[in-house]
């Protein structure tokens, strides 16, 4: 029997959706439906864990990602403009920072600094210092290479001009190239906004007051003194309160920007 | 002040091994036209650059209006807002709307109030004939209006001189002449200015002197008449041979 090619592409693509309902027959089959329902949606635990799971955890990962967002995009932007810096021992230094804390495990960087800091120095932080400088630390060391992409994506010609009016070499940075970097970064930052959203959650190796908790603690504390999985679906829902409308703004001012795309490396 | 604007001397500049300028003087007076013709590769640009240091000659002396912008001890940023500089791919602030690109360097180097910096920008807008587009993005203009954005943007500064980099040569041909208007309307007001330029009718109707270069070297200088009109030199009889009327002429030779 002889098939044109592009029946057989046809058939073939039918093939794939017959695959794909079987796969999800099987699997539907096969799960237990009444041991997910008691160990993912009991209702009970759930009651229990409204309001403070919004109140208490979703508001705590929010303020926890803020400070350390804030402080790794400060500390990102120091270290971006070392990396371009005419000084070498300026581009050094950043270099073997942004290396070794992207090479590092976050939670090592959390348990360094929640414990080993204050041990070396006599230093005690608070939860709020703890958390902004161990999510800005990491969360620089990706943003330092975004940031320097976004500069060097500034045309040329745009610090030409600014100097030709007589703006200094740091005045330039400042009021043309930052501005416009800012803009052709957007996406990717917002990316590493939610990732450092997720990270967060590593805070759960200090010892937090009940106050402190943010989603994974809160999720993880109600898990001990429930009988089923339901808190974890419901934390894990909250995370995509947060992340799902980040993913979309990042997507959207990608859009906006025509797409224009940033290499990192 | 003397009568001289620029004086250039014994200007040398390379870039890496590559030999650009290789010894060139330059005296522009005040309130004179010079224009910069030559094939590309000549230097020209370079030479225009050098002017405001955003190029650092490797050798040579660079005066204008009286300050040596060549000794190291001469504040450049300060010395830059006395040079106006227009470039070729115009180089507008693409963040900032007409009007703030025409404010920011008034605001941040001199220092202006935003009232009085509005003011200026607005009279010179209006001077390039674009006062209704202080609020549009440059974006949102034309190469030929940009371009006479970025005009009024280095006459906000009140430059003592004027430097054009190949002002028109992005443009779409029937886009020229709307710069080229400005920019005979500037010369005609007295503004000193050293052009960088392709445009062999505008330099031989406003230039008050023509340099030809080739090479890293002044092949020919004086007046357009003269240089354009009637040239001494054999490099610069075949320069303009191609320029004015390329139809009659094969493809250059690969030397």
């Amino acid at each position: 029997m002889a098939l044109s090619k592009r029946k057989r592409a046809e058939y073939f693509r039918y093939s794939q959706y017959a695959l794909l309902v079987v796969i999800v027959v099987v699997i539907a089959f096969l799960a237990d439906w009444e041991q997910i329902r008691t160990a993912f949606f009991n209702f009970k635990t759930m009651g229990e864990m409204f309001p403070n799971v919004i109140t208490v955890a979703l508001k705590n990962t929010l303020i926890y990602t803020a400070l350390g967002f804030a402080f790794g995009l400060a500390l990102g932007l120091v270290l971006a403009l070392m990396k371009l810096s005419s000084i070498a021992p300026y581009r050094w230094i950043a270099t073997v920072y942004i290396e070794f804390f992207r090479g590092v495990p976050a939670l090592l960087v959390f348990i360094g600094l929640a414990f080993g800091v204050p041990l070396a120095f006599q230093i005690q932080f608070d939860i709020y210092s703890t958390v902004m400088l161990a999510l800005g630390i990491v969360g620089a060391a990706y943003m330092a290479e975004t940031i320097r992409a976004g500069i060097q994506a500034v045309p040329k010609g745009q610090v030409e001009a600014a100097r030709s009016l007589g703006m200094s070499q740091g005045r330039a940075m400042i009021t043309i190239v930052i501005p416009q970097a800012f803009r052709i970064i957007l996406p990717p930052l917002t990316n590493e906004l939610i990732l450092l959203t997720k990270d967060s959650s590593l805070i759960y190796i200090i010892g937090l007051a009940r106050d402190q908790y943010e989603l994974t603690k809160f999720g993880r504390e109600t898990l001990s003194r429930s009988p089923s999985l339901t808190p974890i679906l419901v934390v894990g829902l909250c995370y995509l309160i947060i992340t799902l409308p980040l993913g979309y703004l990042s997507r959207y001012l990608e859009r906006r920007s025509g797409g224009k795309k940033v290499s990192v490396l | 002040m003397s009568d001289i604007s620029v004086e250039i001397t014994g200007l040398k500049k390379s870039f890496g091994s590559l030999d650009v300028l290789k010894g060139i003087d330059v005296t522009v007076n005040r309130g004179d036209v010079v224009c910069i013709i030559g094939p590309s590769g000549s230097g020209k640009s370079t030479l225009l650059r050098c002017v405001n240091l955003l190029e650092e000659p490797n050798d040579g002396k660079i005066v204008v209006n009286g300050v040596e912008l060549t000794n190291p001890d001469v504040d450049i940023d300060l010395a830059r807002t006395k040079i106006g500089m227009v470039f070729q791919s115009f180089n507008l602030f693409a963040h900032l709307n007409v009007l703030a690109n025409l404010t920011v360097a008034q605001r941040k180097v001199l220092k202006r109030s935003e009232k009085e910096a509005q003011e200026i920008a607005l009279r010179n807008l209006d001077r390039v004939g674009l006062k209704e587009k202080a609020n549009s993005m440059p974006a949102q203009l034309s190469g030929g209006q940009q371009q006479r954005v970025a005009i009024a943007r280095a006459l906000s500064m009140d430059p003592d001189v004027m430097l054009f980099d190949e002002p028109t040569s992005a443009l779409d041909p029937e886009l020229v002449g709307d710069v080229l208007g400005v920019m005979r309307q500037l010369a005609d007001e007295g503004m000193t200015m050293l052009v960088v330029t392709h445009e062999m009718q505008f330099a031989r109707e406003v230039a008050d002197k023509v340099i030809f270069m080739d090479g890293g070297y002044i092949v020919e200088e004086g007046p357009a008449a003269e240089v354009i009109g009637d040239p001494q030199e054999a490099r610069t009889q075949e320069f303009l041979a191609r320029v004015l009327d390329p139809t009659h002429h094969g493809p250059s030779d690969p030397a």
